[in-house]
């Protein structure tokens, strides 16, 4: 296992009778891409507050690199990167001199201010607006500017507050490659927080999922999902003429199953109650000789898992 | 202390200021107007006394009331010369102090309050500074604009008082030692004054228009020199104006005391 790089110890921060972070503990180890979800408010802006030391917690301790982040502060921040939730752009100034700035506050060396400067720039896409005012740029435009601004001193560990909001599929293709390589090629941490389950069971090693400012769930996204999600849907692909037959063995098969099999595009899906039983489904169906074409069955989606964790009843914003 | 950071701030803070014309019109235009223009009108001042119903009389009390030593350094002047040294020399310099009071304040409102509002102070609480350097940041930014500023208005004002003045005068009259202390210990003084209680005044404002108009306030002290002077209660001599300079630097290290207390990175990060 790679060392420990954020640790995280019953963090607690309150904003007058809203707790907005509630005895968080967690472990991010170096060069993993860990996932921070959560609903609008359910302490993920918070928490990066805090562990960037821009916040103060009002109980907990917090180690990143080796150094708390309220005493060292600067130090700690020079090593880390953080793309904000708004762009926090100068809009009056150009990407460039957007960039020339940060690169001097973050102590890129002079004489590579220039070159680093044009480099990302030239990789987001932006050399041609470069001298453009930050005004006249689009939203996706704006980010993948701001993305380039928290990359500007190669940080050790990047926190990323919805990296690819406002961006067009292939802006978001390329900067979720650029997170992927970051951790597996370069071995930068990354600390995600995103709404976009689908981005985040793709890139994540782990998440944690937060829920009005409580931890409710860390670990992997399929040790999350055997954790939490107890049905699966298997999709059955039988012989034409056996299909009816099919169906009603499935109907009484409630040792296996849950609810009634639904007949979909000349396919029948099911849900069952385990992992463990999906061969029985298989064996049995094959030993009453039902020809079984396909047999899918469908790993369960963070999103399956976010949704379980919140009674399904809370809705992605 | 990291100056590269903090430089980096202050370059920053100025360009952004340039770019808004709202911030940069009343910058450029005030000081031409009262440095420009108002020397030629009072270098007329002999011309026009009878004009503006001021007689020689209420002229000659007021230089009477003035203390003995103003007096004397007014008494090789001939009447006329007289008038313009008064006006020119003593009754226009506490208004000299509204310039670096009023740049070091529209930039400090700016900088403090509008990068709040232009949501682009959150970027900058995630850089590696402290809380001191990103405060001494923001004070330089606003306090060296208004410095250059002030300096460059008063050499314009020299060299139109002296243009203007020239055929009543023959000479040249401005700056003397009061003028050289007003310039060079009491504008930063007034500087220090409007961006202090900017600094304040941002703490809450909404914006930067909200930060301007609630800190306007700080001009009323100048307004009282002002009046001081012209009711005759007091003159701008040069001890006077080194001890206004004096009352303003203490009430500038308050400020900036209390300012450095509210500016801190969880407090305005809060209000983001």
């Amino acid at each position: 296992m790679n060392p420990t790089v954020i640790t995280a110890e019953n963090l607690t921060r309150r904003f007058d009778d809203n707790v907005a972070v509630n005895n968080l503990s967690l472990e991010v180890y170096a060069g993993e891409i860990f996932g921070f979800l959560g609903h609008n408010g359910a302490g993920k802006t918070t928490t990066i507050r805090l562990l960037n030391g821009v916040l103060e917690a009002h109980s907990g301790s917090i180690r990143i690199l080796g150094m708390d982040p309220l005493t060292d502060g600067p130090s700690l921040r020079a090593r880390t990167g953080v793309l904000t939730e708004s762009a926090s752009l100068d809009a009056r100034l150009t990407a460039r001199y957007n960039l020339n700035i940060y690169a001097d506050l973050f102590g890129v060396p002079c004489n590579k201010v220039a070159f680093r400067v044009s480099e990302l720039l030239e990789f987001f896409g932006l050399s041609e607006y470069a001298d453009d005012k930050v005004e006249t740029y689009s939203t996706g435009m704006r980010q993948r500017l701001a993305l380039a601004r928290t990359l500007l001193h190669d940080p050790e560990i990047l926190f990323l507050d919805e990296p690819t909001s406002g961006l067009d599929p292939l802006a978001t293709h390329q900067v979720n490659e650029l997170i992927t390589n970051l951790a597996n090629e370069k071995g930068r941490t990354v600390f995600l927080c995103t709404h976009n389950l689908v981005e985040a069971q793709k890139l994540c090693d782990r998440v944690a999922v937060m829920e009005y400012g409580r931890l409710v769930a860390l670990g992997t996204p399929a040790d999350l999902a055997q954790q939490y999600i107890r049905r699966f849907d298997v999709d059955i692909e039988t012989a034409p003429d056996q299909m009816g037959i099919a169906l009603d063995l499935l109907s009484n098969a409630s040792s296996l199953t849950q609810g009634l099999p639904r007949q979909i595009n000349g396919s029948i899906t099911i849900t069952v109650t385990g992992r463990e039983v999906i061969p029985d489904l298989l064996s049995f169906l094959v030993n009453q000789g039902i020809r079984v074409f396909q047999f899918i069955a469908h790993e369960p989606t963070l999103e399956d898992v976010y949704f379980a964790l919140h009674g399904e009843k809370e809705v992605l914003q | 202390m990291n100056w590269r950071a903090i430089f980096a701030i202050v370059r920053k803070d100025l360009k952004v200021v340039l770019q808004n014309k709202g911030v940069i019109i009343p910058i450029i235009a005030v000081p031409l107007i009262l440095f420009g223009a108002l020397p030629w009108l009072s270098a007329l001042t002999p011309s026009l006394i009878n004009l503006s119903g001021i007689s020689m009389n209420e002229l000659t009390t007021m230089i009477e009331r003035m203390p003995v030593g103003l007096q004397n350094e007014l008494a090789s002047y001939t009447f006329q010369q007289q008038t313009v040294v008064f006006f020119l020399v003593y009754m226009l310099a506490p208004m000299f102090l509204i310039i670096p009071l009023m740049v070091a304040s529209v930039i400090a409102a700016d900088s403090f309050a509008g990068e709040r509002e232009r949501r682009t102070l959150e970027a900058l609480l995630y850089s590696p500074t402290s809380d001191r350097e990103l405060f001494i940041a923001k004070l330089l930014s606003s306090w060296l604009a208004a410095i250059v500023v002030a300096l460059a208005g008063f050499l314009l004002y020299a060299l139109m008082a002296n243009a203007a003045a020239w055929p009543t005068m023959g000479m040249v009259f401005l700056p003397n030692w009061m003028w050289v202390v007003l310039v060079l210990w009491v504008s930063p003084a007034a500087a220090g004054l409007g961006l202090g209680t900017m600094v304040l005044v941002s703490g809450r404002a909404q914006g930067f228009q909200d930060a301007y108009q609630t800190g306007g306030v700080v001009v009323l002290p100048i307004l009282l020199l002002m009046f001081g002077q012209i009711s005759g209660a007091m003159y701008f001599g040069v001890w006077v104006t080194f001890l206004i300079g004096l009352v303003l630097w203490s009430i500038d290290v308050a400020l900036i005391w209390f300012g450095s207390r509210i500016f801190r990175r969880g407090r305005l990060i809060a209000r983001l």
